[in-house]
């Protein structure tokens, strides 16, 4: 993602924004859109580390596992990455209580998102993994160093650096998917949107904000992602 | 009972019924991503820096944003600017929006391929700028990136249930209605879930067809094996 073009569209959509709504009185929609960004955060903030999570262990799993939780991990990854979000969104959302599983929304949002980007995530995972000169592994046998210590210590770190710019771009999609869980009562950015549009009618000024909101949080993605980017090439290039 | 066959049976057809506006809103969304990705792209290979700047500014800032949003920007924003447009075409709109900047992304990556080599010799030919695009480039450009593309197409297919949003009878907007009016959700969501990814994973299959009979045409043009 090339960040100046970004930058500049940001700049000129927020003045835009601000020149359309100052005339407005737009400080009224202020507090509310950002609690709902809070709230957007939050399930951002979550999904990520779920997906994170689910993505080791079904990368791990994939790879590494006996056989049937490899095929456990095969399917959930064909599964969540061949159905939409919204689908398994709302399957979660209205089908689990029919189990007697009751979840608040903003549970099943995480999980929903969490699982979602965990299946992309996975191969990811994977495909980092896969992309580890096969000599390292070959070294750690020479070192008898154990398969999974040599899969913690030497390949996954390895891993790591070049799974982080997939990953940017997998926080950014769940970032744009977050929008979703509007749509199962979760107050969040986009649900505070369509309801100051429904009491006010500012639907020009809300949804100019509400966008650039959203802008301004993918870029602070790009940009943390950046500087981690850096930060570990860094330290690989001195272990060499 | 979580699982009801009489009542499986009974929604089916209507299920199948909405299936094909999802499959309509895909096509129509695709068929604009497709050709506005690669205006985009060759807009954004412009040499004159204000045009290359907006292409690679607007593509950026689509790509950043949820297309959830841009869908209710286009079908509640756009209405203040006199634009009236049926919940169906606004979707679609944004769908194609949406994925044709995706789609500009791989364009370019095809574009930028094509060795340069191709376009010093179309100008030692005089060819014009447009002959050159039309007759020289874009035939060695498309090819290589169409499994690319085929993937914003599973995708877009599995971005057409947002349309439920904005009140579009697709899939999950009549399993919804399905769902209300017996308070059975369990079916009628599961075996939208089960289309999607039955689609989806043909559509998977299909795609690395294309792709080893391409890689197979591509690297023997004329055919001869």
């Amino acid at each position: 993602m090339q960040l100046r073009p970004l930058a500049v569209c940001a700049i000129v959509f927020f003045t835009a924004g601000l020149a359309v709504s100052s005339f407005a009185g737009f400080r009224e929609f202020i507090p509310g859109l950002l609690q709902g960004a809070a709230v957007t955060i939050q399930i951002t903030v979550g999904g990520c580390i779920l997906a994170m999570v689910m993505a080791l262990i079904a990368a791990m799993a994939k790879m590494y596992g006996p056989l049937p939780l490899r095929w456990l991990a095969v399917a959930y990854i064909e599964v969540f990455r061949g159905t939409s979000a919204l689908v398994q969104l709302f399957w979660l959302f209205f089908v689990l209580p029919h189990f007697g599983i009751l979840l608040d929304p903003l549970t099943v949002a995480i999980t929903a998102l969490g699982l979602n980007v965990g299946a992309y995530g996975a191969e990811v995972v994977r495909g980092a993994v896969n992309a580890v000169p096969r000599g390292q592994w070959e070294a750690s046998v020479a070192l008898n160093m154990p398969r999974a210590l040599s899969l913690r210590r030497i390949i996954l770190p390895q891993a790591f650096v070049a799974m982080i710019p997939p990953w940017g771009n997998l926080f950014i999609e769940l970032l744009k998917a977050t929008a979703l869980v509007s749509l199962i009562t979760i107050s969040d950015l986009t649900f505070k949107a369509q309801q100051m549009n429904q009491t006010t009618f500012r639907t020009v000024e809300i949804f100019t904000i509400v966008l650039v909101v959203y802008l301004a949080l993918s870029v602070l993605i790009t940009v943390g992602t950046r500087t981690l980017e850096t930060f570990a090439a860094r330290g690989i290039a001195r272990g060499r | 009972m979580f699982w009801d066959w009489n009542y499986v049976w009974e929604i089916t057809p209507t299920l199948l019924r909405a299936s094909v506006v999802t499959i309509q809103a895909t096509l129509l969304g695709f068929a604009l991503a497709a050709v506005l990705g690669l205006v985009l792209a060759i807009l954004r290979m412009s040499k004159t820096g204000w045009i290359s700047v907006t292409a690679a500014g607007f593509v950026e800032f689509i790509r950043s944003t949820p297309v959830l949003i841009q869908i209710f920007f286009i079908f509640f924003v756009f209405p203040e600017f006199g634009v009236v447009l049926p919940a169906m075409t606004a979707g679609v709109i944004a769908l194609g929006l949406h994925y044709g900047s995706y789609c500009s992304e791989v364009y370019r990556a095809g574009l930028e391929n094509v060795p340069r080599g191709q376009w010093e010799a179309s100008t030692a030919l005089n060819l014009s700028p447009y002959i050159t695009f039309r007759d020289i480039i874009i035939p060695q450009a498309i090819p290589p990136v169409v499994p690319a593309l085929g993937n914003y197409l599973v995708a877009l297919f599995k971005e057409t249930p947002l349309l439920s949003a904005i009140a579009v009878l697709e899939l999950m907007q009549t399993a919804k209605i399905l769902g209300s009016q017996s308070f059975r959700y369990v079916e009628p969501i599961t075996l939208v879930g089960g289309f999607f990814l039955v689609m989806s994973l043909i559509a998977a299959a299909f795609i690395r067809q294309v792709e080893t009979y391409l890689n197979r045409t591509l690297r023997n043009p004329g055919g001869a094996r």
